[in-house]
């Protein structure tokens, strides 16, 4: 890795850093013999937005899905390295993969409702961890879609199914799922790419009220989003992270020609 | 231009010969049913719903064969029903990736078009032979042995349309792969797995074969599966080679009444199944 400074290893130079959640150490990963993230190191700020960008192919939906481990569902799919949550290697074979994604949610590209009701989309994950009265578990599916913006719109509908609200409320209903079971980190994989420009400033202005509570990660092919959204991003490329660094300094004075000339859309 | 008349002209032909061949077998299909209703219509009567069959010469009805195939149509559904959902699970779920699934499938292929009397001469030779004597259980099981098949075949292509991002999301909550296949993967595809349940039903209310060599027949009334069982099948199949007249007429209505049972829950599997599809 060509890396400008220390920067990468820890938390960004300059950053008024508040501790690091997530804690990357030379990572590796491999579809079958195919090795798709080569040596990633990086330090995920706790409360703040990181952005992965890069092209198509680069590797950022990889490392992200190492976060919570979803490429355990498939076979052939490894990762060796370290990712420390808190300081516990999240690598570890013998690591409860349950409770890992309970503390690190995830919202995906496409929106995907369960086919339930509104209500039971958001309950049924609470249900999982806690054992609540009916009107306790009432108030937690809420606070929930307060927490989501959705409550105004579906209070008197909570019983309709999940898969009848539009696109955009059914991503924020799937971040309303993932907020109910408080985890401590958020993983949004392209979040607003299937969706149109209101419901895409929602979604946005949402992961920014998130960050009081949550440490959030977000892949996106939209730089402009990343600008607007994150307080850290890092640009990835092949399958290596080439920069990492406060927002403001990837996009206005990047130290590798590569970041500039992505950020420029000069490839990509 | 000439070209373009070629082109009209070959489409015209290609056109005919689709609908011609559609013709022809619809044609048949149709011939069967009218014959059907020509010849069981008339015999409809209540006393089909409250007599026995009965001696050459006497009025009688198909109370016994029509409980008794429902009660061998049951039990062979809640045998093979819950054994092909099983194996269908795991072929879809969790071993996807697996060597077994591979091997299972293909035996399932072969399963799936043994032709039914070895069913019922396999299901004979372990159950009838050993117990000694003919009975609804082994009639139960022979067509039990014919809905697994259909029923692990519909439940793996259910489950595998089960978009993989729904299984995604129910793993990223932090749920339990049981969980994640009771309640996400099986709510997704709940229509197509009844639909694979009505269609293991339809096939085996028709099958005469396998019940001949276990079930055998019975012309009074039983619910006892462990004695020898009507079923319409067997009936249509013994009244039908008869010289009587008055069966004649049974087994024409017994054959309209299956009919009519088929085409209903075949009717009800489309509608279920393109309920599913436009989910």
């Amino acid at each position: 890795m060509r890396q400008t400074d220390a920067t990468v290893q820890t938390a960004p130079a300059g950053s008024a850093s508040t501790g690091g959640k997530i804690a990357v150490r030379g990572l590796n990963f491999y579809y079958g013999e195919a090795r798709a993230l080569k040596d990633i190191n990086l330090m995920l700020q706790v409360n703040k937005v990181t952005a992965l960008i890069g092209p198509s192919g680069c590797g950022k939906s990889t490392l992200l899905r190492v976060f919570n481990r979803m490429y355990d569902l498939y076979p052939n799919q490894r990762a060796d390295g370290e990712v420390l949550l808190d300081g516990e290697n999240i690598l570890d074979p013998a690591l409860d993969l349950n409770l890992l994604r309970s503390r690190v949610g995830m919202v995906f590209q496409k929106p995907t409702p369960f086919p339930m009701s509104i209500y039971d989309n958001i309950a049924f994950g609470i249900k999982l961890y806690e054992k609540l009265g009916k009107s306790e578990l009432d108030g937690r599916v809420e606070s929930a879609l307060r927490r989501s913006a959705l409550w105004d719109e579906v209070k008197d509908k909570l019983s309709a199914s999940g898969l009848s609200l539009s696109g955009g409320q059914q991503q924020r209903l799937c971040i309303a799922r993932t907020v109910a079971i408080k985890p401590e980190v958020i993983l949004f994989d392209e979040p607003c790419s299937a969706l149109d420009p209101i419901s895409t400033s929602r979604i946005e202005e949402l992961i920014d009220e998130l960050t009081d509570d949550y440490t959030i990660v977000i892949v996106t092919h939209s730089m402009q989003q990343a600008a607007r959204v994150s307080q850290y991003t890092a640009f990835m490329y092949l399958g290596e992270l080439i920069e990492f660094d406060d927002t403001n300094k990837i996009f206005t004075k990047p130290h590798e020609k590569r970041t500039q000339d992505y950020i420029t859309g000069r490839f990509g | 231009m000439a070209r373009y008349q070629a082109r009209r002209r070959t489409d015209a032909v290609a056109r005919a010969l689709c609908v011609a061949a559609t013709v022809f077998g619809l044609g048949w299909l149709a011939l069967i049913l009218l014959a059907v209703l020509w010849g069981g219509f008339g015999g409809l009567s209540l006393s089909i719903f409250t007599q026995m069959t009965s001696p050459p010469g006497a009025h009688g009805g198909l109370l016994n064969a029509i409980v008794g195939s429902l009660i061998m149509t049951a039990l062979g559904v809640a045998i093979g029903t819950p054994i092909g959902m099983l194996a269908g699970t795991y072929m879809a779920e969790y071993g996807r990736y697996s060597k077994l699934t591979f091997f299972v499938r293909f035996i399932n292929d072969i399963l799936l078009s043994a032709p039914s009397i070895v069913v019922g001469l396999f299901v004979y030779e372990i159950m009838v032979a050993r117990m000694g004597h003919f009975s609804a259980i082994a009639g139960g099981v022979a067509l039990a042995i014919i809905v697994i098949p259909v029923v692990v075949r519909t439940t793996e292509d259910m489950l595998l349309l089960v978009p993989g991002s729904l299984r995604e999301a129910a793993a990223a909550l932090g749920m339990p792969r049981a969980s994640v296949i009771g309640q996400v993967a099986y709510r997704s595809a709940r229509a197509g797995l009844i639909t694979g349940v009505l269609l293991a039903v339809a096939r085996i209310s028709g099958e005469t074969a396998p019940l001949l060599f276990t079930a055998l027949n019975n012309q009074f009334f039983t619910a006892n599966v462990n004695a020898p069982m009507s079923s319409l099948p067997a009936v249509i199949f013994q009244f039908a080679q008869s010289p009587y007249k008055e069966w004649h007429r049974l087994a024409w209505t017994g054959a309209l009444l299956i009919t009519v049972a088929v085409l209903t829950m075949s009717v009800a599997a489309r509608v279920l199944s393109a309920r599913a599809a436009n989910k």
